[in-house]
């Protein structure tokens, strides 16, 4: 497959790619991994006229730690982000959407900002990132603006960004003292899947057992974008977490669950895929929760 | 517009006039007459075009090559020694591992990779790091006896 032809533009920084978007922003594709773009494009999905890579900005590649809080670039790679300590021993629920996105060939391409503008609904990264609270910052060369991650979504390809702005990081408060994370993805393969169903979910508890006192349960590719259980997170706060909390949990998120039918998977089948997946996304928050109260005892 | 880049390949440096639409794989196989790298399906879910950049398997139909300009690239001819074969090379031909041989390039690299990452990988680590390189003659068993007589250190 060929690509269309266009004009390639390589910013050497975070500066000169606002500056760039702002003169040709309204005719540019931006590039980061190259992994749904140079795929669209060959598909004849689209043809940009500009081509503005963002692969040679450092700054947009950097993880790390800011007064208790995480700020990931939004070019780092998702095998990168795998690799940030922070990730790995905090935010298991984004460790494991980072780990099942694509194939290892992919996550050495893919971007974790790529991962989000693209707004597909069933996308990895977005639930196991809006469970936690993630905030994103946005950039254009006169203005800058910070936004919930959860706000970003508008519909499948869709979001808030405007025309010049690129999304330059990804910013995650630090988990509170008793809280965990957990991600369970449905697809028919355990590789190169889209999924047909996956939940993130996210508690803290007011002590070492309980009460809930701020839960979040994310639901993917059951809504035209990635969406909040509200009625599960309602069951549980104020709560103490057992295994009969998390299935009453799942049949509220599964009511919640605004599925399609599509030749992947019905509506009925994806509901209540909801409903087993939200129950084990909460014991694995559960795990973790339970695990950092004992790192910090050790 | 034509603009010239640098890839060293196989520890090989190249200079290149190219088009900015062109991936690295094309430029691979075309240009650098480096076909053993394949082309399937060209949009990243097969893996027969793996090769490593920068250190890292990736698909080379997802790259510009222009934004591979001064990376290093290993690709499967790099990987044979100039006398014989590498020894994943040579487990693969006595486990039986290669079939058609057209996936073999990139399951080769992506295990290349694992090995010099993990040594001594899990039958489970093994399946992973070869999730994004599909044989279409399924001989998935073999491939990854084959990379297992490798990472125990196996006599041949």
């Amino acid at each position: 497959m060929l690509l269309p032809k266009f004009d390639y533009h390589e910013p050497g920084s975070l500066d000169e790619a606002t500056r760039l978007m702002a003169e040709i922003g309204g005719e540019a594709s931006v590039l980061a991994g190259g992994t749904d773009l140079l795929v669209n494009m060959k598909m004849g999905k689209t043809s940009p006229k500009h081509v503005v890579s963002l692969s040679r900005i450092g700054e947009l590649k950097q993880a790390g730690r800011d007064q208790g809080s995480l700020t990931i670039g939004a070019c780092l790679t998702v095998a990168d982000l795998r690799e940030v300590g922070e990730v790995k021993t905090e935010y298991k629920g984004l460790f494991e959407g980072a780990g099942s996105l694509g194939s290892p060939l992919i996550r050495n391409l893919a971007t974790v900002g790529g991962n989000l503008v693209t707004a597909r609904p069933a996308a990895d990264l977005p639930p196991p990132l809006i469970a936690y609270g993630a905030s994103i910052g946005l950039k254009k060369e006169t203005a800058e603006r910070t936004l919930p991650l959860e706000e970003f979504f508008k519909g499948p390809g869709e979001t808030m960004i405007e025309p010049g702005e690129i999304l330059c990081k990804v910013v995650l408060r630090q988990p509170p003292l008793y809280s965990g994370g957990g991600y369970v993805k449905l697809g028919v393969r355990r590789a190169l899947e889209i999924s047909l169903v996956n939940v993130a979910a996210f508690f803290a508890l007011d002590g070492p057992s309980g009460p809930i006192q701020e839960a979040r349960v994310v639901l993917g590719a059951v809504a035209p974008t990635p969406m909040r259980a509200l009625s599960a997170e309602q069951a549980l706060m104020g709560e103490r977490p057992d295994e009969a909390l998390f299935e009453k949990a799942g049949e509220a998120a599964s009511n919640d669950a605004r599925p399609i039918d599509d030749f992947r998977a019905s509506a009925d089948y994806r509901r209540e895929m909801v409903k087993v997946l939200t129950r084990r996304a909460l014991k694995q928050a559960y795990e973790e929760a339970k695990l950092r109260e004992w790192r910090r005892w050790k | 517009m034509k603009t010239l880049i640098t890839l060293t390949v196989n520890g090989t440096e190249h200079e290149l006039a190219i088009e900015p639409n062109r991936t690295l794989l094309d430029v691979l196989r075309y240009d650098l007459e480096l076909t053993g790298t394949k082309k399937g399906c060209d949009v990243g879910e097969c893996g027969s075009c793996t090769v490593i950049l920068n250190g890292k398997p990736v698909n080379a139909c997802l790259v510009l090559a222009i934004q591979a300009n001064g990376a290093e690239i290993i690709t499967i001819e790099g990987l044979k020694p100039p006398q014989g074969l590498h020894p994943l090379q040579q487990a693969f031909v006595e486990k039986g591992a290669i079939q058609c041989g057209f996936c073999s390039p990139g399951m080769l690299l992506s295990a290349s990779s694992l090995l010099k990452q993990n040594p001594n990988p899990t039958e489970e680590e093994i399946r992973t790091a070869l999730s994004g390189n599909l044989c279409r003659c399924t001989g998935y068993q073999k491939i990854v006896e084959a990379i297992q007589s490798v990472a125990k250190g196996e006599e041949r």
